[in-house]
């Protein structure tokens, strides 16, 4: 199908994105991977007025450890992430779960901040974000992961707010993320991430709400020396799933308990 | 000279170089002068009584040449879209379809106005101002609810649903037969609606000249002289005044087999503007409109013997036809006279029920009923060995047919066959025995390994007007002009059409062989009705079987001729001048020799025998006296995470006889597809139409679960050869096989895996939720599972023992 008709300009930095953003007014989008903002305005689910391509602002290229924390500029490609040294050491998990991330035309083109951006529940770095606390900054202020993502395709970004880095606390521990889908390049049907930080486990949840979920009652489980079975029970606490055409709510809830036990006890 | 045999010779496609680096020639690729762009605005909703249709709008907006409905075409398309008899030629209902909806919609995305102009995004916005106004009436989706008396009608008016309801068999002309049974099993067996999902979707460009009043039509087709036939006539239009091109075709798998509403629509409103006009299907479109396939339930029960002797089978198929009657939707009622597949039976009682729904309308898709009769007659195969303990493989060998020709129970003649033969090739190359031991080994630990067979046949190369005649309402034989030119080079113009099938190398070497003249020395020409004979087209698995043989019989011909000629140059008797690998001489005199290509020239000249025209070509319309009925034997093993109810498939054999092979890559090729089809409807497509709103569910590629090469296992293939009688090339189709074949071995195998749960028949698509539902209810002693006959008690596969005896008892 053919988008409706949209202007389109290109930003060099973040500035000029953000001016231009501004000048468009609130019905403009920012285009970077492209990804998940094409399909839905090839189907005119979307129909911005404008798109302001980042694609060449180079500033938002990046990947660094400082300091504890591995910063991601959110114009780092997928396939950058998954290949990066410097990432499998700071937080192989966040590595690992790049590769997971659709298909190879995906992952050389989908970027860090625009999955953030998106913010699809099915994604697989919110969960990454939210369970590890990582914060969002953005060309205006800095977002904490957890207060960031607030429904369904809707997160706390003002119209003409930018993402431009996420910040992951390096963690080198035992860590893995379990992805039940149909079809390799697929989003998650549900997925379970395990992360073993300083002070216990981490675990995450994809596409079981309408934000990521933090498994805090399975952290809480294996805190108090629950087996990783035991503690998995509690994946599904408070999760209330919608149903689609893949899983039912049900499904889903098992699922969760599933991949999370699985996810304990496969990370290496 | 010397020619080597290309029969049999495993070459790359010839026309791959070009296809694969983005050098085809689709009609996508295809402009005209002053060429516009249609865009088709479809009815939302299921069914709606339409009040008015606002174009005002959509006429004014930028680059819009003119918007047109259901009134604008009366008097231009004077014709509906047909119907065939296709093994059904007695149909209760069969509306009439106009290519554009006139007071009522019936399905969602039936065509109710269409734009055109200068482009293709002015048409696409434009489209979007058209303002229609509905009634909503209720949509009929559930073929069972739809038979019911009183149910609300597809149509308007219509006193009930029923598209037809044939009985080739009545239930008491095979009492007998049935009371001989011992052990009896029943299933309702579903096979849910697919999209046949080309890489290209339909796309059509027609061109109205106003001087020569005729017609030119670019379309993405398997049956270019079909489209000409109806179109044409639907238009007031003869033959002679419509050139139908199907240039490069990005796959069709059935569903682009019949003339379709933008086919018509295009070219009526190319006459209306005087402008060559250009529709692109869209994937969504593709979803919604082109037809579907599948879409079928079986009521199956058969009576067998204690020692596994199959004796009689009773089945009804409850068909899903969509709002009108498919142009060939009825072809898949042969689903019923193959339901009893490679084994002999007492009786099979048989009947078919076609009921209209508020759907798109299903139509044949790769196997068409063949798949459909193969799944629910090795799935009940499979049931049966369950209730009498019996290995599944030593089933089929006590009831396969084995004497060739063989008649089956509908009167069908299998042409030759060796079932055996290849399944104990597949049971070989499978390792059969180590894996049922596997599967013990694996089952001690809590593990659900599942091996399952799917022992196929099919009926294919439509075929001989005997049959077709009275069945399908036309004599579909197939036709070939082959010339020879001056210099010796060669045009093979056929009237079937590849559209990936490599019909460019397959028939070059057929024909290399034939006329003796070097592979590349010959064009293929397909999909030009401009210069092809007439011809049926490609689909069925017919184009070698029938269009092949109708080659070869040319190149006969031709060399007939030049023989006459060969004889009277050299200045010998005609029956002393032999023929060997394009040259001619007399016999006994090897050393003095003339070439087809030199003959050829000779036949351009002068001096000709008298009597003789000159020139060197022949035409063939060959009418084949059978079908073809190749067969094979898969092997499919998978195992079942009884956590999560997903499916790994860990190993695929097939062993497939198609008869003599002219290409064993081709075949190969044709094979790894079908399977990959084939196995996509066993684990992962399904179309969704929401029951209570009539809407489709799976209108993406998203949601509809088509699986890529990542999904797809290995697949450890074989041969066996066993020529077809019934043409001189001794060969069979294959372009089916695989899709006819695999989704019966993969749910037996999952049935298989499961079976120590009591789990004894799975619905396709067998996706996680679905399974681990059923496991999650036999595991929690619930009821519900899939089948009424389901049974909680842990009994394996084969009966009571979940412990195999490798010789099955023999």
């Amino acid at each position: 199908m053919i988008p409706a008709a949209f202007e389109y300009a290109r930003a060099t930095s973040v500035d000029e994105a953000s001016k231009l953003l501004q000048q468009y007014g609130e019905d403009a989008k920012v285009l970077a991977g492209g990804h998940s903002l094409i399909p839905l305005m090839r189907l005119r689910l979307s129909q911005p007025s404008a798109l302001v391509d980042i694609n060449p602002v180079k500033e938002l290229n990046y990947i660094v450890r400082e300091n504890g924390k591995l910063r991601i500029g959110a114009m780092t490609r997928h396939v950058q992430i998954h290949s990066s040294r410097e990432v499998r050491e700071a937080l192989p998990l966040l590595a690992e779960m790049a590769f997971e991330v659709g298909d190879n035309q995906v992952r050389n083109l989908g970027t860090m901040g625009g999955v953030i951006a998106h913010g699809d529940t099915a994604g697989d770095y919110p969960t990454l974000a939210v369970m590890l606390d990582a914060e969002i900054v953005t060309n205006k202020r800095r977002h904490m992961a957890s207060e960031f993502f607030k429904d369904v395709l809707t997160t706390a970004l003002e119209p003409d707010e930018i993402v431009c880095e996420v910040v992951f606390p390096v963690a080198g521990g035992r860590h893995k993320y379990v992805k039940f889908r149909r079809r390799l390049f697929d989003w998650a049907i549900v997925a379970a991430a395990a992360q073993e930080m300083d002070r216990g486990w981490r675990i995450g949840l994809t596409n079981v709400g309408t934000t990521p979920v933090r498994a805090v009652a399975v952290e809480q489980a294996l805190g108090q020396g629950a087996s990783p079975q035991q503690a998995a029970e509690q994946a599904d606490q408070g999760l209330h799933p919608s149903g689609d055409i893949r899983a039912t709510p049900e499904y889903k809830k098992h699922l969760a308990r599933v991949l999370t036990r699985r996810a304990i006890e496969q990370a290496a | 000279m010397a020619v080597t045999q290309m029969i049999g010779a495993r070459i790359q496609r010839r026309e791959d170089p070009r296809l694969i680096t983005g050098h085809g020639r689709y009609v996508d690729d295809m402009t005209r002068p002053q060429m516009a762009y249609m865009a088709v605005v479809r009815s939302p909703l299921p069914h709606a009584k339409i009040n008015s249709i606002e174009v005002t709008e959509a006429a004014k907006a930028a680059g819009v040449i003119g918007v047109y409905t259901a009134r604008d075409f009366q008097g231009v398309i004077q014709g509906t879209i047909p119907v065939s008899n296709s093994f059904v030629p007695d149909k209760k209902q069969v509306p009439e379809q106009f290519p554009i909806a006139k007071g009522e919609v019936v399905y969602q995305g039936e065509p109710v106005a269409v734009v055109i102009a200068e482009e293709r995004y002015q048409a696409g916005d434009a489209a979007l101002l058209v303002e229609v106004d509905y009634d909503p009436l209720p949509a009929v989706t559930d073929l069972e609810k739809a038979l019911q008396p009183g149910s609300p009608t597809v149509h308007s008016g219509a006193a009930d649903n029923i598209g037809w309801d044939m009985t080739y068999a009545a239930e008491d002309s095979i009492a007998e037969a049935w009371g001989e049974g011992e052990v009896f099993v029943k299933e309702r067996i579903l096979q849910q609606r697919l999209f046949p999902i080309p890489m290209e979707t339909r796309a059509v460009v027609a061109e109205w000249d106003n001087f020569d009043n005729r017609l030119t039509l670019w379309t993405s087709t398997q049956v270019p002289h079909f489209i000409r036939l109806f179109v044409g006539t639907a238009m007031g239009l003869t033959e002679s005044q419509v050139r139908v091109i199907g240039p490069d075709v990005g796959g069709g798998f059935g569903a682009k087999l019949r003339p379709y509403p933008e086919e018509y629509l295009a070219a009526a409103t190319s006459k209306l503007t005087g402008r060559p006009v250009k529709w692109i299907e869209t994937r969504s479109e593709n979803l919604l409109a082109t037809t579907h396939g599948r879409g079928q339930i079986f009521d199956v029960e058969v009576a067998a013997k204690r020692d596994g002797t199959l004796v009689a089978m009773k089945v009804t198929q409850i068909l899903d036809i969509g709002a009108y009657q498919g142009v060939f939707g009825a072809f898949q009622a042969v689903a019923c006279l193959l339901a009893g597949g490679a084994y002999q039976w007492k009786g099979i009682a048989a009947r078919s029920i076609g009921v209209l729904t508020n759907k798109t309308s299903t139509d044949p898709y790769r196997g068409a009923g063949r798949p459909e009769a193969t799944h629910l007659v090795e799935r009940m195969v499979d049931l049966v060995a369950g209730e009498i303990g019996m290995d599944p493989v030593e089933v089929r060998r006590k009831n396969f047919v084995r004497e060739f020709p063989h008649t089956n129970n509908f009167g069908l003649t299998f042409d030759s066959g060796d079932y055996e033969k290849s399944l104990d090739r597949a049971l070989g190359l499978a390792g059969y025995e180590e894996l049922r031991r596997r599967q013990a080994e694996l089952r001690s630990q809590g593990r659900y390994l599942g091996i399952g067979l799917s022992t196929w046949i099919e009926i294919c190369g439509l075929g001989p007007s005997a049959a077709t005649a009275p069945a399908a309402g036309v004599a579909l034989v197939e036709s070939a002009t082959v010339r020879v030119h001056p210099t010796g080079s060669v045009s093979i113009n056929v009237g079937t059409h590849s559209h990936g099938q490599g019909h460019d190398t397959t028939f070059a070497q057929l024909a290399a062989d034939a006329l003796g003249v070097p592979y590349d020395a010959i064009a293929i020409n397909h999909g030009d009705t401009g210069d092809t004979p007439f011809g049926y087209g490609t689909y069925g698995s017919r184009s070698l079987a029938v269009g092949g043989m109708a080659i070869r019989k040319s190149c006969h011909k031709v060399v007939d001729k030049a023989r006459k000629l060969a004889a009277h140059i050299f200045e010998a008797a005609e029956e002393d001048v032999a023929f060997e690998q394009g040259d001619f001489y007399v016999k006994g005199s090897p050393d003095k020799r003339k070439s087809i290509g030199e003959l050829a020239f000779a036949a351009h000249g002068a001096g000709l025998p008298e009597g003789m025209e000159q020139g060197l070509e022949a035409v063939t319309y060959f009418d084949p006296p059978n079908f073809v009925w190749p067969f094979g034997a898969h092997i499919c093993v998978v195992e079942v995470d009884p956590d999560t109810g997903a499916v790994d498939l860990q190993k695929y054999v097939a062993v497939d006889d198609c008869g003599n092979v002219i290409n064993p890559m081709i075949v190969d090729g044709q094979i790894h597809g079908g399977i990959a089809q084939g196995i996509a409807q066993a684990l992962f497509e399904e179309v969704i139409y929401d029951e209570e709103s009539g809407q489709l569910k799976t209108g993406t590629l998203v949601d509809y679960m088509v699986p890529s090469a990542s999904e797809m296992p290995d697949y450890e293939m074989d041969r066996t050869v066993t020529p077809s009688p019934t043409n001189e090339l001794g060969v069979k189709g294959i372009g089916e096989a695989g899709t006819i074949a695999a989704s019966a071995a993969v749910i037996n195998a999952v049935c298989d895996a499961l079976s120590p749960l009591g789990v004894k028949h799975v619905d396709m698509p067998a996706n996680p939720d679905r399974l681990w539902k059923l496991i999650h209810q036999q595991r929690t002693g619930g009821n519900g599972a899939s089948s009424p006959e389901a049974t909680s008690d842990a009994r394996g596969a084969f009966g009571a023992t979940q412990e195999y005896r490798p010789d099955g008892g023999r």
